[in-house]
């Protein structure tokens, strides 16, 4: 069970203006800004739930994991992950959370993947038994048998992944946190992350808490989101309610045979136009997408169409304008 | 403990992967005691004593500074390359481990290769042993020691200060190494020999003349205070401070995440 309860943070940063005089003046004297970097987050997660943690970059994603994690403490508010405040109870409450930054390996570069397992069973004070059941377990939803003998550093990025998540559910973590798990891995390489994620999930009923800006990874794994923007807690919900919410501007792009650009229904601009493909926009209030396709097919011989995938990014955009912020 | 010579036979086995790197550093680690040695050597044949003390005797300072500050690079490196680690978001890492952070840090970080800076100036000691006139007896072994455990704590202690000034900094201040090189260079003679105000600074603000100057003048019979022999002990009251202002810095990290 986490409950995170009004919880606010600030950085000081000190700026300087660009050159050298300034440079030196700021040795003397510094101008402090102070940039809220959370502004009173208040959420909780049941046990065995899969939440989405979500929002552009800057948003205070990190941050809010780094305060769960118990790296850092927040100027106001509580936090209670299984029963204990993170950063006052440090060591007994990273003893039942894993957790994965997916830009940096927690793994031993140049040693077997199997002695990193072996020494962190250590670190968590397991039971050699534990371990070796843990990884037996472990290695078989992952298929790690054969990149146990091999050092990390020979890894693929997706068998690094593969292995990094595997290292932070040895322990068994009630909770496991995820820093963007599959940035820079290959489709084949993220199908097979999410499919694990879901089967610990699954099978160990482990909390998982995501971040990350794919939005096929939200799609796939969680029903829940949470996003952020700004330092603060936008949303909290069911993706497909927010999706229908937010999104109102759809695109799509008509392929199209015939030469003669077609002329557009009403309610409908162009986007881009080449002979034989239009990328249009429309409302999806006023046009619902099936009677903007049939709409598109009164026009033109359609020989394909795709419906362009809603980033976060953009919802994030039209949260922004829609709250003023 | 068990946990540390885990950690210790991970690093050993991660350094082996780089065998001839690894011999050819540890080697060049070796001959680098000597070049120091050498400057000794030249100094000291023409004036044959320095501040009263002799070519041995010298020679045993000089190998005792050097093994205790090799030991202390061996062993506690983590806090000299502290930088690096808050740098790249290893300490990220370290706090997210059921572990104290103190032990992690020192046992993330062993730099075997300091294990030949630490032979070249054990070859030293066992010379200068063998030529001087010093009398070997249990207690003479056991000031030896001291001093030695007492400049590693010294180190140590510098070390950690030093990282703890990072969290504040985020980089590595390069003015930290004139008490750090600069006390290992020191240490080549007997500290007296640099003047009354250099010696003060050495025994009350950083106590390495406690390690060193105040104990080997036990060892060489010129004082028999025992006050001057267990001076060494001072060292560890030294770690207090560095020990408190790294427990500061820790507590403005976590509250910066800078």
């Amino acid at each position: 069970m986490i409950t995170l309860s009004g919880i606010s943070k600030e950085f000081r940063v000190y700026r300087r203006d660009a050159g050298f005089k300034n440079a030196i003046r700021s040795f003397v004297h510094r101008k402090v800004t102070i940039v809220p970097a959370l502004t009173d987050i208040s959420f909780s997660i049941g046990d065995g739930e899969m939440v989405g943690y979500i929002g552009p970059n800057g948003a205070g994603k990190s941050t809010t994991i780094k305060i769960m994690c118990g790296i850092l403490t927040p100027d106001k508010g509580s936090c209670v992950i299984n029963g204990r405040t993170p950063w006052l109870e440090r060591q007994a409450h990273v003893g039942e959370i894993g957790v994965v930054f997916g830009q940096r390996s927690q793994l031993w570069w140049d040693i077997p993947v199997g002695d990193s397992m072996a020494l962190l069973g250590d670190i968590y004070g397991m039971s050699k038994p534990a371990v070796r059941d843990s990884l037996d377990e472990l290695s078989q939803i992952l298929e790690l048998e054969d990149l146990l003998k091999t050092p990390t550093r020979q890894l693929s990025l997706g068998q690094r992944m593969r292995c990094e998540i595997a290292a932070a559910l040895l322990h068994r973590p009630k909770t496991l946190f995820l820093d963007e798990p599959t940035i820079g891995l290959d489709a084949v390489s993220k199908l097979a992350v999410r499919a694990f994620i879901k089967k610990i999930n699954a099978e160990r009923g482990t909390t998982v808490i995501l971040t990350t800006h794919d939005m096929q990874d939200i799609d796939a794994l969680t029903e829940r989101i949470l996003l952020i923007g700004k330092g603060r807690l936008l949303l909290d919900g069911r993706l497909s309610e927010i999706k229908q919410r937010y999104v109102r501007v759809k695109s799509l792009v008509a392929y199209y045979s015939g030469a003669e650009i077609p002329t557009l229904p009403e309610g409908f601009t162009a986007v881009a136009s080449q002979p034989g493909r239009i990328e249009v926009a429309f409302d999806s209030d006023a046009i619902p997408l099936p009677a903007a396709i049939r709409l598109l097919s009164e026009r033109m011989v359609l020989t394909d169409l795709s419906v362009n995938e809603t980033t976060v990014d953009d919802m994030v955009v039209s949260l922004y304008e829609d709250m003023r912020l | 403990m068990r946990l540390y010579f885990k950690y210790l036979s991970v690093r050993l086995r991660s350094v082996m992967e780089y065998k001839s790197s690894f011999f050819l550093t540890a080697f060049t680690q070796f001959l680098l005691t000597f070049t120091a040695f050498l400057s000794i050597d030249f100094l000291m044949s023409r004036f044959g004593a320095v501040g009263g003390f002799t070519y041995e005797e010298v020679m045993i300072c000089y190998a005792v500074s050097y093994f205790s500050f090799a030991f202390a690079e061996c062993f506690f490196r983590g806090f000299d390359t502290f930088h690096q680690m808050l740098g790249n978001g290893e300490f990220d890492r370290i706090l997210v481990r059921p572990r104290n952070t103190v032990f992690q840090v020192i046992a993330t970080r062993i730099e075997f290769t300091k294990l030949g800076r630490m032979a070249g100036a054990l070859l030293v000691l066992i010379y200068a042993i063998g030529k001087g006139e010093i009398v070997w007896t249990l207690g003479a072994i056991g000031v030896l020691g001291l001093m030695f455990v007492g400049g590693v704590v010294f180190f140590t202690g510098l070390f950690v200060a030093g990282a703890a000034l990072c969290f504040f900094t985020v980089e590595r201040l390069e003015f930290l190494n004139i008490f750090t090189d600069g006390g290992k260079e020191l240490g080549r003679y007997p500290l007296s020999i640099y003047g009354k105000e250099i010696l003060a600074i050495f025994t009350f603000v950083l106590p390495f003349a406690c390690a060193q100057y105040y104990p080997f003048l036990y060892l060489s019979g010129r004082s028999d205070s025992l006050l001057y022999a267990l001076a060494p002990l001072a060292c560890f009251l030294f770690l207090i401070p560095c020990y408190v202002f790294w427990r500061i810095g820790l507590r403005h990290y976590r509250s910066t995440g800078s």
